[in-house]
């Protein structure tokens, strides 16, 4: 007891301070998706790649896409100012409530949490370039219940 | 008693104007007032000048890049891979049915694939065709 008891202490010390440190303070939220979504939010975020849930950035992320969509990653992306509002106040309101840095990525996949969970290491490079996956944005090509926010490992199936 | 003479003219009436009415596009017929008002010159829009358009490749992509060649057939983004539902009205009804949606997507992709807005003239050749795809 008399050697537990500090072990023990010692590894609840080094988990809490891991987590306040996790990522570098970019970590994705949980949950990644409210219970309610915005119904613009889905019909229009979903015109040409999945609605991605808005908590996989922070608040300041989500700011900077919605001001930028008339050139959104080489496409024009532009909606109506009432349209643009609206979604944005949906995105602003329920970012990841576990980013505690200053860091606001404009590409999910630039998010320390993302680039630890898919490391070259677990992930063959080669795997992005199938025609199945094509591109990493494609959440839906390995995980099936990326939509509904569900990114869970246990549903991770990567295709030929 | 006189409604039961008048109705079975009245289905024949509807039926004949039925097909009419369903190939008659009010977005179209926007587009066409519009290019009236902008040109005195403006003779009609063309399914030939509308499918060249279609095929027409910008700097990087066409509508065919990502609509495939056929506006019948099930699309793919070219850079993420989302299944795109068919263009043609002739498979995909909702299509061409809300003219805000058309003004959005016409604005997007003129720019991504011209690298400039559509005249109207254009758009009306562009929907004359693919709603001429059967």
């Amino acid at each position: 007891m008399k050697l537990i008891k500090p072990l023990l202490l010692a590894v609840l010390a080094a988990t809490s301070l891991g987590a306040y440190a996790k990522y570098n303070g970019e970590d994705r939220g949980r949950p990644t998706l409210p219970s309610q979504v915005n119904a613009k939010w889905q019909a229009e975020c979903s015109g040409c790649h999945m609605a991605f849930p808005p908590g996989l950035l922070p608040a300041a992320s989500w700011k900077k896409v919605m001001s930028g969509l008339d050139k959104h990653f080489g496409t024009d992306a532009s909606l109506s100012p009432a349209d643009s509002a609206e979604i944005t106040d949906f995105l602003v309101k329920n970012p990841s409530n576990r980013w505690t840095s200053n860091a606001a990525p404009l590409r999910i996949t630039d998010a320390q949490w993302f680039k630890a969970k898919h490391m070259s290491g677990e992930i063959n490079p080669a795997v992005w370039k199938r025609e199945s996956v094509k591109s990493p944005a494609n959440c839906m090509a390995c995980h099936g219940g990326a939509d509904k926010g569900v990114f869970d490992e246990h549903g991770i199936k990567i295709p030929k | 008693m006189t409604t039961r003479h008048h109705t079975p003219h009245l289905l024949a009436c509807l039926a004949l104007a039925l097909p009419l009415a369903a190939a008659a596009n009010p977005i179209l017929d926007a587009y066409r007032a519009q290019a009236k008002q902008e040109n005195a010159a403006f003779k009609d829009f063309t399914v030939a000048a509308g499918q060249k358009l279609y095929s027409t490749k910008g700097a990087e992509l066409s509508c065919a890049s990502c609509h495939t060649d056929s506006p019948k057939a099930e699309g793919k983004h070219v850079k993420t891979n989302k299944v795109i539902a068919p263009m043609a009205p002739s498979v995909n009804p909702k299509r061409f049915s809300d003219a805000a949606n058309v003004e959005k997507w016409f604005k997007r992709n003129c720019n991504d694939v011209l690298g400039r807005a559509c005249s109207t003239q254009e758009k009306g050749d562009f929907m004359t065709y693919v709603l001429s795809v059967k």
